[in-house]
């Protein structure tokens, strides 16, 4: 049979080398010693090795997403921050607002009262000035009319020159 | 085959690729000898390392182009056995990522032209056919006991017809590893000879060799797809196999 396949080999192969048995042994150990070495491979390194990085690999991504997540969070909290310090702000801004007019209320209120009582200060000493006028022409005039009366009734009636009698006579006619 | 070779120009051996032929000489080929066999299984380890153990040594979390498509196999291999055997069987992925690799790289391998295809040998397919034959049936009675046999004792048939049934799950139990094998084997065979005969016709047809050799284009990408599919055949069936093993009341 050793012989034949010899034969066979250095020529053409008849029939199916598929079914030739005395190949099998061979085959078949170095088909074993193959799928050992192979196993080992795979099991020792390979396999091992893969499986890490695999996990590795859906550790980050699973933390970026978190990462991701705390961002949006933060995100979140950043913008209603802004819109509390805004509304705050506006708060603050009116209130200042407020504050300011009632200062300068206030202070025109004094400037006001102030300039009201200079105003009735000075009428009042216009008035008085004034009064002191009416009666130094009042006087002026009694004097004037006395005077004038004197000289009349001098002229008219020397006889009946009484000085006190006519200024009498002028001051209750004054009055009237 | 003589007769062509004494009358005319053709040349067809289809059937030499698969011999069995020593590296070194041409003595006797005894169980050790370093043969083709060797060679070949040899420089498929060397790629199975090159892929899978080289290609990811960046362990980067952003893998390099060679270390995305050990993790694709890797992945493609997990999710097909947890899909079909379920978490238990998660257990013996070594076992069958090495079965699926070797399978397919030896494959792939196999249509460099002029290469030698292991997997192309009854004596290589039926071992690891006959390993998960013998291992999943093993599993069966040590993980359900005699409850293994429920596997073939269909409960939710009528009991009239489960005798029948039985013998008929137990005869396609048994011939599992013989179709399982002969899948592999065959196809490998098949698809490597279709090639040769077509070039055999190349060379004797002068100017018309054309056909044969666009012919021989259309089965070589025909081939490509099927190394991938008897690859991923050999790992599903064995997936399958290997479930029933786990859950053999699950029909």
């Amino acid at each position: 049979m050793a012989s034949e396949t010899h034969a066979a080999v250095s020529e053409h192969y008849v029939g199916m080398p598929q079914l030739n048995f005395e190949w099998f042994p061979n085959q078949i150990f170095w088909l074993v010693v193959t799928l050992v070495a192979v196993f080992f491979i795979l099991n020792r390194i390979a396999i091992p090795r893969i499986a890490n990085v695999l996990a590795e690999r859906h550790d980050t991504i699973q933390r970026d997403l978190e990462k991701a997540e705390e961002l949006k969070q933060k995100a979140v909290e950043a913008e209603d921050a802004y819109n509390k310090a805004l509304a705050d702000a506006r708060i603050a801004a009116s209130q200042i607002v407020a504050e300011t007019k009632a200062a300068i209320q206030k202070d025109l209120d004094k400037a006001i009262a102030k300039a009201d009582a200079e105003i009735s200060a000075k009428t009042a000493e216009g008035e008085v000035k004034i009064k002191e006028i009416r009666d130094n022409a009042t006087k002026a005039v009694k004097v004037v009319a006395t005077d004038t009366a004197v000289a009349i009734v001098d002229a008219v009636m020397p006889a009946a020159s009484d000085a006190k009698a006519i200024t009498a006579a002028v001051t209750t006619r004054l009055k009237g | 085959m003589a007769a062509e070779e004494a009358g005319n120009g053709f040349n067809i051996h289809p059937m030499d690729q698969f011999v069995v032929k020593p590296l070194f000489g041409h003595g006797d080929i005894l169980w050790y000898t370093p043969t083709n066999v060797t060679l070949w299984m040899g420089i498929t380890v060397l790629v199975i390392i090159a892929l899978l153990v080289l290609g990811t040594r960046g362990r980067a979390v952003v893998p390099s182009r060679s270390q995305s498509i050990a993790e694709s196999i890797y992945v493609f291999v997990y999710k097909m056995l947890e899909d079909i055997a379920g978490k238990e069987g998660l257990k013996y992925f070594p076992y069958i990522f090495t079965l699926f690799i070797f399978i397919l790289v030896a494959n792939i391998l196999g249509l460099i032209p002029g290469a030698f295809t292991t997997t192309s040998h009854i004596a290589v397919t039926a071992v690891m056919a006959m390993a998960v034959f013998t291992t999943v049936t093993l599993i069966g009675f040590y993980k359900n006991g005699v409850g293994f046999l429920g596997l073939f004792w269909i409960s939710s048939a009528p009991l009239v017809l489960r005798p029948i049934l039985a013998l008929i799950e137990i005869i396609s139990y048994f011939v599992r590893p013989i179709s399982h094998s002969i899948r592999l084997a065959g196809n490998m065979m098949a698809g490597h000879a279709v090639i040769k005969v077509f070039a055999g016709f190349a060379g004797a047809l002068g100017v018309f060799s054309i056909f044969p050799i666009v012919a021989i284009m259309a089965v070589y990408g025909l081939e490509m797809l099927v190394v991938c599919i008897q690859a991923y055949v050999f790992a599903i069936l064995t997936c399958v196999y290997l479930n029933d093993a786990l859950h053999p009341g699950g029909h």
